[in-house]
């Protein structure tokens, strides 16, 4: 039960975000998701025993939750649930290499950077923009539909579930869970009203003239502001991961340190 | 804005597991009314309607929209014409915003872009929801619902609304709302509903529906004050009709004046 | 698999793999339509999402399990609308949940899609179900291709882990870790599943008549398999051109792929030459690498930490800086 409250509180919370309206969240979708994907690969192209050269890339989630306004504490706990997975492959790797601490710090780092940055790309542009920016770098309509058609009947769904849920624990007041056995019928039920509910949107759509093709939003233009956007913060990922910037830094303190 | 009269004659439907649920229902609607169609559970009414806007076919009969019988051909014509609101929202609702929403239906007639907005906020100010346009359904109330809902038909200017239990599940200031609302639509209008009271303020004419048939059709006064008849075919008389359970009176007489 | 550990390479060459296959999908999908399809993929990418919040208890163990879904995605939809329908909850999962990533998605679609989807429901699943569906034999079909499905899945894990260089793992531990692992989880996928397709099967028997007569996948399996085989032939190519790349290590490769050049070098030496001023300058550093890369790791890092530590306070404190005058301009403004 609380997976199911949580999973819809943390899709209302990134909903509410995409709609505020800041400088970041009005940036054309396009250019933030490639702006995303260029972070991500860089920060993921670090070796495995990178850690100093990491740090620089804290830089780009920082501003962006400044500019964007969004709460630190939600993310943080969202990260924090996801960690545990890579936590279970990463603390092996000290038991195979005595350097292996240094790897496991690396791929924590890692983690914990991609996964923000992913949060903020969907919690500034909201995944109808993210489906127009898709549109727009050619994805199939088909895709793209079903993708948005999934993500609203999420919702409908769990809600649905959660009535199930309840219905059951009620009635079952012993035990953790659904039991096995009643798995089939449990899961089958929700299944079959899925199945008609799937019909009757489909009616609904067929009878406001959908025809197998989606038609998505009218293009909003690129503008330069956009450009250079995703132009600086490359620039700012490629610098960073070509030169060792808190070697360099740590390289002068030394230096005027020394004279 | 409504031209065409709808026409339905001998129509009879099965469904595949073999349960007969319309037998033979013939009736016409004309330009610009409003009729309701009442019957207890199960009647049919929503089959019906079904069949009146082409998503099922009959096994008998036709169902004429102006002069152009409803048939997998004419489809895209007949949808045009008439806007169906489903009774549940969510099936309605299946885009992640209300304006993405609204526009579905002018975006897959291929307008321009600007139409489409033209006609989006157009029809959000007619339900009175402009506010909501960037919000996501499912953060809206059942009311709100409902009314993008219309809303996401409305936009498609058709000549002829057909709702499917537009009132249930509202409360009671959402219900006033949507009544005042369809009283202000021009549409030629067909409402199904078991809420006996909307149909008595919003339609002009009552068809009822008993096992697949008609049972009466007539106007508003006539079968809403038949305590027989909406008895026998599962209904009883509309609340506002009833005599006052404290002073035995008649409170409201939309009829005598 | 998660974006912390993969590398650039490995997530491009999955993504292309992903992309194809998706691609030849969605055509397969847009010529049987049938565009009733569409609701129903979207309506059922979000009933697994939910049911994947179902926790069924498992008798005796104490434990819980719940559905993954891909095969019964596959078993309900067919294989193509099935592997799309599971592209967009895993790109759904990666946005709002952070399972997974942007760059792991390639890999993820293809390890809980592909494998599944093409490969356990066509020759598996299929096979078993072939003479006509029974109780028994959607037990069977279930639980064996679930298993099968998810070892495969969890395998290719292994190796993209393992081609991605980001952890030391050897391959041996990693892959008796994962497969078992994965075992377990799989006979509580097949017993789900076998549950649920049993309850519509016998609840509303139509709907996977519909889907085994939509897609005739056992019929004219010789297409299919070249499909498969051709897949399989870009993915392998693409990890064994990475393989055969002079570094093993896939470091420099990733970056020339990141930077479209073989650059690196160059910019590394520049990196040098530039620290060799400073440090002639200041005439104070040993000799040593201050690109704290995959070199004579030993050493270097004894002689870094000093310097490393100040500059990693630095640039956080610089971070720090920059992140204070956002916040003061914003609350000016």
């Amino acid at each position: 039960m609380s997976k199911i409250v949580d999973s819809m509180y943390n899709i209302r919370l990134l909903d509410d975000l995409a709609r505020k309206d800041t400088a970041i969240h009005r940036i054309h979708p396009v250019p933030k998701l490639l702006t995303t994907i260029v972070y991500l690969i860089v920060v993921v192209s670090f070796n495995r025993y990178e850690i100093s050269g990491l740090l620089p890339f804290v830089i780009y989630p920082m501003v962006l939750i400044l500019l964007a306004e969004l709460p630190v504490m939600p993310i943080l706990k969202r990260l924090l649930m996801v960690e545990p997975i890579i936590i279970g492959i990463g603390i092996l790797n000290p038991v195979f290499d005595p350097k292996g601490w240094i790897t496991f710090a690396s791929i924590m780092m890692k983690c914990g950077l991609t996964v923000t940055a992913c949060l903020i790309l969907v919690s500034t542009t909201g995944l109808d923009k993210i489906a127009q920016a898709l549109r727009t770098l050619k994805v199939p309509g088909i895709f793209v539909l079903q993708l948005l058609l999934t993500f609203r009947y999420i919702s409908v769904l769990i809600e649905e579930l959660a009535r199930m849920v309840r219905a059951y624990a009620l009635r079952a007041p012993q035990q953790k869970g659904v039991r096995l056995k009643d798995c089939g019928s449990f899961a089958g039920q929700l299944l079959l009203r899925t199945f008609d509910r799937a019909q009757r949107v489909y009616d609904s759509m067929k009878l406001r003239g959908f025809s197998g093709d989606y038609h998505s939003y009218g293009k909003s233009n690129v503008t330069g502001k956009d450009i250079i956007y995703l132009m600086a913060w490359s620039l700012f990922f490629i610098i960073a991961r070509i030169y060792d910037i808190p070697a360099f830094l740590g390289l002068l303190f030394e230096g005027m340190s020394n004279t | 804005m409504s031209h065409y009269k709808l026409k339905v004659r001998n129509l009879h439907f099965s469904y595949p597991d073999g349960h007969e649920a319309i037998k033979d229902i013939s009736f016409t609607i004309y330009p610009g009314e409003s009729v309701g169609i009442i019957g207890e559970n199960g009647s049919g009414k929503s089959t019906l309607l079904l069949l009146i806007t082409g998503v099922l076919f009959p096994d008998k009969g036709e169902v004429i929209v102006g002069d152009v019988s409803v048939t997998k051909k004419s489809l895209a014509m007949i949808r045009q014409r008439l806007g169906m609101v489903f009774q549940d929202s969510d099936d309605q609702l299946f885009m992640t915003t209300v304006f993405d929403d609204v526009a579905f239906g002018p975006r897959n007639y291929n307008l321009d872009e600007k139409e489409v907005k033209a006609r989006v906020d157009e029809a959000l100010d007619m339900v009175g929801i402009p506010h909501l346009k960037d919000r996501a359904p499912f953060k809206l109330s059942g009311g709100e619902k409902r009314a993008a809902a219309i809303a996401g038909v409305l936009s498609m200017k058709p000549d002829m609304l057909i709702m499917d239990e537009p009132t249930s599940g509202l409360d009671p200031k959402s219900r006033r709302r949507l009544i005042n609302t369809l009283k202000g639509f021009s549409h030629t209008k067909i409402i199904t509903s078991h809420d006996l009271d909307m149909v008595l303020e919003t339609c002009d004419r009552v068809i009822v529906i008993k096992d697949g048939e008609v049972a009466a059709n007539g106007t508003t006064q006539e079968i809403l004050t038949n305590q027989e008849l909406l008895e026998k075919c599962g209904l009883e008389v509309p609340l506002s009709l009833q005599k006052c359970p404290v002073c035995g009176m008649i409170k409201w007489r939309p009829f005598t004046n | 698999m998660a974006d912390a550990l993969i590398s650039p390479v490995v997530g491009g060459t999955m993504m292309a793999a992903t992309a194809c296959v998706a691609a030849y999908s969605i055509k397969k999908v847009q010529n049987d339509l049938d565009d009733k399809k569409v609701p129903l993929m979207g309506v059922m990418g979000a009933f697994v999402f939910a049911s994947q919040m179902i926790n069924f208890s498992i008798p005796a163990t104490g434990s819980s399990g719940h559905l993954g879904g891909g095969m019964l995605l596959a078993i309900l939809l067919g294989p193509y609308a099935g592997f799309l329908t599971m592209a967009s909850i895993l790109l759904i999962q990666a946005l709002f949940f952070g399972d997974g990533g942007l760059l792991a998605y390639g890999c993820n679609v293809f390890n809980l899609g592909f494998y599944t989807c093409f490969i356990a429901y066509p020759f598996i699943y299929k096979r078993i179900t072939r003479k006509g569906l029974t109780s028994g034999r959607i037990f069977g079909a279930s639980m064996v291709s679930s298993i099968l499905g998810l070892q495969m899945g969890a395998f290719s894990v292994v190796l993209e882990t393992l081609f991605s260089g980001k952890t030391e793992l050897p391959f041996n531990t990693f892959a008796l870790l994962m497969q078992p692992i994965h075992l377990g989880i799989g006979i509580v996928e097949g017993l789900v599943t076998a549950a649920v397709v049993n309850f519509i099967w016998k609840a509303r028997p139509e709907i996977l008549e519909h889907t085994a007569a939509g897609t005739t996948f056992g019929r004219i399996p010789i297409k299919k398999v070249l499909t498969g085989i051709l897949v399989a032939a870009i993915a392998i190519g693409g990890f064994v051109s990475w393989f055969a790349s002079s570094d093993p290590d896939g470091l420099e490769w990733s970056m020339e792929r990141t930077a479209g050049t073989t650059e690196l070098k160059a910019s590394e030496s520049t990196v040098h030459n530039m620290l060799a001023n400073i440090q002639s300058k200041t005439a104070f550093l040993p000799d040593y690498g201050f690109k704290t890369a995959t070199g004579n790791k030993t050493d270097s890092y004894a002689g870094t930490s000093i310097s490393g530590i100040v500059g990693g306070a630095l640039t956080l404190g610089l971070a720090g800086l920059i992140g204070l005058v956002i916040s003061v301009f914003k609350k000016k403004k």
